[in-house]
């Protein structure tokens, strides 16, 4: 007994710090974590962030309405169709233009495709951030088809810019509508391939249940959004609280799970997988004929006042504040985005876990470094 | 909770003396009762022709009013989306956006100060605890401080950084450019 006790007093612990990142596989991009640990136990993780801090803010204030579209193609840009549409739809509300349906419609359907790619690319990488190296290649083969419909649609495949105040750049590819069919009779194959090759696995559940714990109400203050925060059932889908475009013509459930673990966040993923597909589903039938874009003046100049719009991009809440003051900028820009509210939470969900753990949460918050740095 | 059902509800929290004191309470419309009752002095309403109500508050009351705003089962006001720094030429100041879970409903409550050396308000980080890295972020790029803030330092810019970016007399002759 006296041998163990003077054992464990000559191996006391101590606290101390290490980096993770900013260059960290993990990490996804440059974001750097100060992690205070003790043993492998997180005691704090303290981000340090502003490596790639652009000022889109700032440089909203010299850019014309129809510039600033494109700056915030680089915010997160796996969601950059629905950013565009963000800003788009304040400025369309601020001048009170009727956008035409065939507008909304387009627009809500890439959208959904946009969400589907994201995820995609967010569940082959956190299969393989916990190990899984396989899943990276399933996601991105699906992706791939996404990527490819944009691209003969939009010309780009990531930062697409489809979106103008007013409309839309240009109309639809012919073979849109035929090739959307296809990429969802494939897809539908492909999601429960999803859910056997990792959300039953053994390995991974216990990578990920009961790891990462977030409580609604702490959700709540910490302005967690998106699948993150449905994750912890706290209901906030923007599609559904505020719709906008074309969403308020469809049917769909708003997906939720109750434990607030990082497997539920993946559950939440997953199933909203399904949800947008069948949104695309009760759209691409019913694209009504149209203009696909509003004229509107060369010098856009919003009215004095102050706008604010919120949309839900692959990540949560994305909101956009606008004040004028009535000239071809706009005085002041904030974007609210969703990566930086999530982030915040971090702290609080790691401590008491392990690095490993840390690298499953880190997963399933889905963090896009631009996002956050703006 | 409507916009107007608001404005009267928290109109109902800072009475104007003054108001009290007159002895029969005119007929007038609700509306324009609200605005008589309010003391100006403590609190005032807005119009920025938003879809949100826009309540400007003393940097004093700041703490206590939005304090109020969560705690209040009526407004219950738990989510803080949305915290923006302005820079408004001769004030600097901000803006909160908040929502109700519950309720659904929405207010924009907004802070200015005139003092551009050592602008200072009070945290709201112990109400929502998102504030925490909302304020830092003002802090960095408008140099506005917070009492009360556990952890008040530089979030994305480096800490020997002179001046605060997103003010619009910051000047960085090499790196912006001006169109």
């Amino acid at each position: 007994m006296q041998e163990s006790a003077t054992l464990n007093n000559s191996f006391k612990s101590e606290e101390y710090f290490i980096n993770m990142g900013p260059q960290h596989p993990a990490t996804h991009g440059v974001l750097r974590l100060l992690l205070t640990i003790d043993g492998e136990i997180i005691k704090k993780v303290e981000p340090d962030l502003g490596y790639i801090h652009r000022s889109i803010e700032k440089m909203c204030e010299r850019d014309s309405y129809q510039q600033i579209v494109h700056l915030t193609d680089r915010m997160d840009y796996l969601s950059s169709h629905i950013n565009n549409e963000a800003v788009c739809l304040t400025v369309e509300n601020a001048l009170e233009l009727e956008i035409p349906d065939r507008v909304k419609v387009i627009r809500t359907i890439i959208g959904e495709l946009t969400r589907i790619a994201s995820h995609c690319l967010w569940w082959g990488v956190m299969g393989m951030d916990v190990g899984a190296l396989t899943t990276y290649f399933y996601g991105f083969r699906d992706r791939e088809m996404i990527n490819d419909i944009f691209e003969e649609t939009c010309g780009a495949r990531l930062t697409m810019n489809y979106n103008v105040p007013g409309g839309l750049m240009w109309d639809i590819h012919p073979n849109f509508i035929k090739r959307v069919k296809d990429f969802v009779a494939h897809f539908k194959t492909k999601i429960p391939e999803y859910n056997k090759l990792l959300t039953g696995n053994i390995i991974f559940q216990k990578r990920t249940k009961g790891v990462g714990v977030l409580s609604k109400e702490d959700a709540i203050s910490f302005g967690v959004s998106g699948p993150v925060a449905r994750g912890s059932g706290y209901s906030c889908d923007v599609r559904k609280y505020h719709p906008y475009s074309a969403l308020d013509k469809v049917t769909f459930n708003e997906v939720l799970e109750a434990d607030g673990d990082t497997f539920a966040r993946y559950n939440v993923r997953i199933r909203e997988l399904w949800e947008s597909l069948s949104i695309i589903e009760q759209l691409i039938d019913n694209i009504p004929d149209g203009e696909h874009r509003v004229k509107t003046n060369a010098v856009i100049k919003l009215p004095k006042g102050e706008f604010y719009q919120k949309v839900e991009t692959a990540r949560g809440e994305l909101g956009v504040y606008i004040i004028s003051t009535g000239t071809k900028n706009p005085y002041r820009m904030k974007f609210r985005s969703p990566g930086f509210s999530n982030l915040s939470a971090l702290n609080h969900m790691a401590v008491g876990g392990k690095i490993g753990d840390l690298v499953a949460t880190m997963a399933t918050l889905d963090l896009v470094i631009p996002d956050i740095d703006r | 909770m409507t916009n107007e059902a608001l404005r009267i509800l928290i109109s109902s929290w800072f009475p104007n003396p003054e108001f009290e004191t007159k002895s029969e309470p005119v007929e007038v419309a609700e509306g324009a009762a609200s605005k008589a009752i309010i003391n100006p002095n403590l609190l005032e309403f807005t119009e920025e022709g938003s879809q949100f109500l826009n309540v400007l508050v003393k940097p004093e009351n700041l703490h206590e009013f939005m304090n109020k705003l969560k705690t209040n089962s009526d407004t219950c006001f738990d989510y803080l989306f949305c915290l923006t720094g302005v820079d408004w030429g001769a004030e600097l100041g901000i803006v909160y956006h908040l929502e109700s879970t519950q309720h659904r409903h929405n207010i924009v409550v907004k802070v200015k100060t005139e003092d551009r050396e050592n602008p200072t308000f009070d945290s709201v980080c112990d109400i929502w605890r998102t504030a925490e890295f909302h304020e830092r972020e003002v802090f960095d790029f408008f140099g506005i401080t917070f009492n009360n803030h556990p952890n008040l330092k530089r979030l994305f810019l480096t800490p020997e950084w002179d001046g605060f970016p997103l003010r619009k007399d910051y000047v960085d002759e090499i790196n912006m450019v001006i169109k």
